[in-house]
């Protein structure tokens, strides 16, 4: 008979056998820090600066949110072409009521919400209940949601919006320790020259490494100590769990690569926290998108509603004969789409100030492509919100770096492409060796 | 008969992650014997023939491999079949929606600069299909042929790449017992040709039959190989060597304890899904009792799994029609969530596509059709999912490294039950089992027989289908014959045999 103790005998891998394993996750994670630190060699330290950092959230925001309901979409086994679309019509709404009928942000956006809902309903109906391939439906639909979108704007851009319903994009997160004031100091840091700049600066050598201090000033006290709070709960929460596994003898990473983990990245939240405790502090969207993030990594990992997704992706027949009623749950996924693609649509309209025709045009693209850099299965079944996440990043680094070199849309598609290339044919060779 | 050893395999050993799947085996077939080889589920003997045929390339594992006296290094399928070794899989790989003649020269096409000489084909196909005894049309389509028909234009396939070594895995795992009849006569009729052939079978009784000799594998390692020729095999013997230990009786007994009547059906229609003008189910009437044991015979394709299935929750057919009564009382089992909900559970013969999810682990399959038990308002509590699928685990004796473990890496026994555990969770007070030992080596069905013993003991009602009359003769205390969607007769076991059940199954048909 088997007892609880043999289980426990697996528990903690070496490190090398622990790396080979979880490869996908650590690989992506890994090539995120290589983009963002390739950026911000090859933009001179642009890439980190506080404003571009507070860009960098503004203009991801919505990339990350829709991919949440994404991931779910696509570990249902579907897929929703329509995102980009309905971003641009819950824009034209949300200008036609505020602008031309003066209604305020509040209710607007409370109906746009549940417009995008039933959008993703209607959508979800089709697919859900008359198995219709989901790829045709949202194609259909990322058509029929445009065109309204034009017929709706009169092909013409409608702004501007009141000052409250601009905050949601542009707000920052009042700072309640004001009277605190900017304080500064200074720590050591390594400046690296590149090869790059080398050229430009007609130095000698490929690399030139000094060791300089940077000052910080921080001006706003209370971003800081929400970002000390983050990595604490961040920290306990990660030990915690990892005490309770490893109680119950699931398989852990080992101990030294958990400390290494969770101290870059404490550093990594820390030096984030840092540079946007010097400018405006926090903006109002990174706190909606990670109270969104932590909310769907929730459902995914502990409720009995992402459980059934994953098993409903992963064999369908099988998860409705037990029971479970698959065509309400991926008729579910569609609508949670539609409202987080709604909810995208307000924030891209309340950024750039107005709603215009060609709104969240290929941003279907952006969202799927996280998903599947992200580590999701185009099968179904497969697939992690975290890995969704970092994805949008990579794609939100690779637009925003490339943007900054200067390099335009042309050369930056083809580098998206080729990325998201890379990263599923990794995926496939490394299911392949093991 | 020459004596010539035609393939010889020294020393194999293949390991995948975490696992060793075969130790050190050495094995070795005669030109124009049929060599079986047995082993329970796990003992390697599939992974011996991929080995074989390529599909594990040279290099992917240690040992050699003889073919015709020859060191040979295969680097894929390809390259073996070129040497006319063969192997058809359990699995068929054939195309449902192609024609015969499309299988059979899928990938050897009769063709000229890629353009397909169809008139040839069909000629070539005709004359493979009279050499397998198939009376088809080569141009029909596979998925309207039965099982035991696809069978057989899978050796018609493997006839016309000019086979020498021809590897059936599972070949009747899937047939009644007329089809694998057929089929083994076919392969004594080769045999008589001088082909060579190596089964794959966990019937034992047509290993018997056809064998001349066997090779037993237990625990990814060779046993013994036994000369059915130098000495008469029984099955005893077989068992003795695959399990380690002599069963002294295949079915574990028990003394019924039967109660008043928990379940019924009453005057059950059904049609098929697509075909709206053919009944599936035809006024089918049958009740089980507390604490018993109930069989359904028949042949393959006999109506009895749509039969149930269209009973748990609707799940086949249309115009369903009839009544369920649980305890005496009308049950809704409209669909699945209600029939559980009634306290029903169907445990399905198709555990890959209907009963499993394959990339989950073992935990997250035996809690799916219970989550009301593991969580709370829809937030799963993560102990109590531990605790029942570890539970589950040690009482069906689930053998897997932890419950986190994908089930696709379970042996076949293994997977059906964690098919078993999942419905054993939701607490059930009727089982549809069926085809519950499909596949499964002889330890894994003695275990599951102790299973159903213990859930009758404790009050629950089972429904036991099954193709093997043995089984249910040695399993259940009452036997319904069905025949063509309905119920031709029924039998307490103690009238049963094998010839009532085949002879209530003949008469039902002459009287069509």
């Amino acid at each position: 008979m088997n007892t609880p103790n043999e289980a426990t005998q697996t528990a903690s891998p070496s490190l090398a056998v622990f790396l080979r394993q979880n490869m996908r996750e650590y690989g992506i994670l890994i090539a995120l820090v290589v983009i963002m630190v390739f950026f911000q060699v090859i933009t001179h330290g642009v890439l980190f600066r506080p404003v571009n950092l507070t860009n960098l959230v503004l203009q991801n925001s919505f990339v990350v949110i829709m991919a949440l309901g994404m991931l779910l979409v696509i570990v249902a086994g579907h897929i929703d072409l329509s995102v980009g679309s309905i971003v641009a019509i819950i824009g034209a709404v949300a200008a036609v009521m505020m602008v031309n009928y003066k209604i305020d942000p509040w209710t607007t956006s409370l109906v746009c919400l549940i417009l995008g809902g039933a959008i993703g309903a209607a959508q979800g109906y089709w697919v859900a209940y008359h198995h219709i391939p989901a790829f045709i439906v949202t194609l259909a639909g990322m058509l029929i949601f445009r065109g309204l979108t034009l017929w709706l704007l009169g092909g013409m851009n409608i702004g501007p919006f009141p000052i409250e319903f601009q905050r949601l994009s542009t707000g920052f997160v009042p700072d309640f320790t004001w009277f605190f004031g900017s304080f500064s100091f200074s720590i050591p840091w390594l400046q690296i020259n590149s090869f790059f700049i080398a050229l430009n600066d007609q130095a000698v050598g490929p690399f030139d490494i000094q060791s300089t201090f940077i000052e910080w000033t921080i001006v706003n006290t209370s971003t800081l100590l929400l970002t000390l709070c983050v990595i604490l709960g961040m920290v306990y929460s990660n030990y915690r769990s990892r005490q309770i596994n490893l109680r119950h003898g699931i398989e852990v990473e080992p101990g030294i690569f958990f400390v290494i983990q969770n101290l870059i990245t404490s550093i990594v939240i820390l030096f984030v926290g840092l540079q946007l405790s010097t400018y405006k502090g926090i903006p109002n969207i990174l706190v909606v998108m990670g109270v969104l993030v932590v909310f769907y990594v929730f459902i995914t990992t502990r409720t009995t509603i992402g459980r059934r997704i994953y098993a409903l992706g992963g064999n369908e027949k099988a998860t409705r004969l037990s029971g479970i009623n698959t065509e309400r749950l991926s008729f579910y996924t569609f609508i949670n789409m539609g409202v987080l693609a709604g909810f995208a649509g307000l924030i891209v309209a309340a950024r750039l100030n107005s709603s215009t025709p060609k709104a969240g045009n290929g941003f279907e693209l952006d969202v799927i492509a996280a998903c599947f850099i992200g580590g999701a299965s185009t099968t179904g079944g497969v697939g992690k919100i975290t890995g969704a996440v970092v994805g949008a990043f990579i794609m939100g680094v690779l637009n925003n770096g490339m943007s900054i070199m200067g390099l335009g849309i042309d050369f930056q598609q083809m580098v998206k492409g080729a990325v998201l290339l890379a990263a599923v044919v990794f995926d496939l060779y490394n299911k392949q060796k093991g | 008969m020459s004596t010539n050893v035609i393939l010889e395999m020294r020393n194999i050993t293949k390991t995948f992650p975490g696992v060793m799947a075969l130790r050190d085996v050495s094995f070795s077939v005669e030109e124009g014997e049929i060599h079986a080889l047995c082993g329970e589920n796990g003992a390697g003997k599939s992974t011996l023939m991929k080995v074989l045929s390529g599909v594990y390339p040279h290099g992917t594992y240690d040992g050699e491999i003889y073919y015709n006296g020859e060191l040979k290094k295969f680097g894929s399928i390809k390259d073996t079949e070129e040497e006319g070794i063969i192997i058809i899989h359990q699995e068929l790989a054939l195309i449902p929606m192609l024609s015969i003649a499309e299988n059979i020269f899928l990938g050897n096409e009769v063709a000229k600069g890629g353009v397909i000489n169809w008139a040839e084909a069909t000629r070539r196909t005709t004359e493979l299909l009279a050499k397998v005894g198939l009376k088809e049309n080569p141009s029909t389509l596979i998925t309207n042929i039965g099982v035991g028909k696809q069978q057989l234009v899978e050796i018609a396939k493997a006839l016309s790449k000019k086979v020498k070594l021809l590897i059936l895995d599972e070949p009747t795992a899937s047939l009644n017992e007329s089809d694998s009849n057929a089929l083994l006569d076919l392969l004594l009729e080769f045999k008589k040709q001088g082909l060579t052939s190596i089964i794959i079978s966990h019937k034992l009784n047509e290993i018997s039959r056809v064998a001349d000799k066997i090779t037993v594998l237990r625990d990814g390692a060779t046993v013994e190989t036994l000369d059915c020729h130098a000495e008469t095999i029984s099955e005893a013997r077989i068992i003795r060597g695959m399990v380690g230990r002599e069963l002294s009786d295949r079915f574990p007994k028990r003394v019924p304890k039967i109660g008043e009547t928990i379940f019924e059906v009453r005057n059950w229609t059904a049609y098929h899904p697509i075909h709206s003008d053919r009944k599936i189910s035809n006024g089918i009437n049958l009740n089980v009792k507390r604490g018993e044991v109930v069989g359904i015979a028949g042949l393959m394709g006999a109506g009895r799994t749509e039969f149930a299935m269209s009973v748990f929750g609707h799940s086949y057919g249309q115009k369903i029609s009839g009544e369920v009564l649980i305890n005496g009382k009308p049950a809704d089992v409209s669909n699945v969530e209600r029939a559980i909900k009634s306290g029903l559970a169907y445990v399905t013969e198709d555990r890959k596509q209907l009963g499993l999810v394959l990339i989950n682990n073992v935990m997250h399959n035996t809690t799916l059709a219970n989550h009301k038990g593991i969580s709370k308002n829809f937030v799963i509590d993560e102990h109590t999912e531990r605790k029942a699928a570890n539970e589950y685990r040690q009482k069906l004796r689930i053998r897997t490294p932890s419950i986190y473990q994908d089930v696709v890496n379970l042996s076949g026994g293994n997977q059906q039950k964690v098919v078993l555990a999942k419905w054993l969770f939701a607490n059930p007070d009727v089982l549809i089992l069926d085809e519950p030992t499909r596949g499964i080596d002889v330890g894994a069905k003695y275990e599951i027989y102790t299973i159903v013993n213990d859930l009758v003991a404790a009050g629950k009602a089972v429904i036991f289908i099954s193709s093997e009359m043995p089984e249910l003769l040695g399993t259940c205390d009452r036997i319904y014959v069905m025949n063509e969607g309905a119920i031709v007769a029924e039998m307490p076991v103690a009238e049963a045999s094998q010839e009532n059940i085949m002879g209530a199954i003949m008469r039902s048909g002459e009287k069509v």
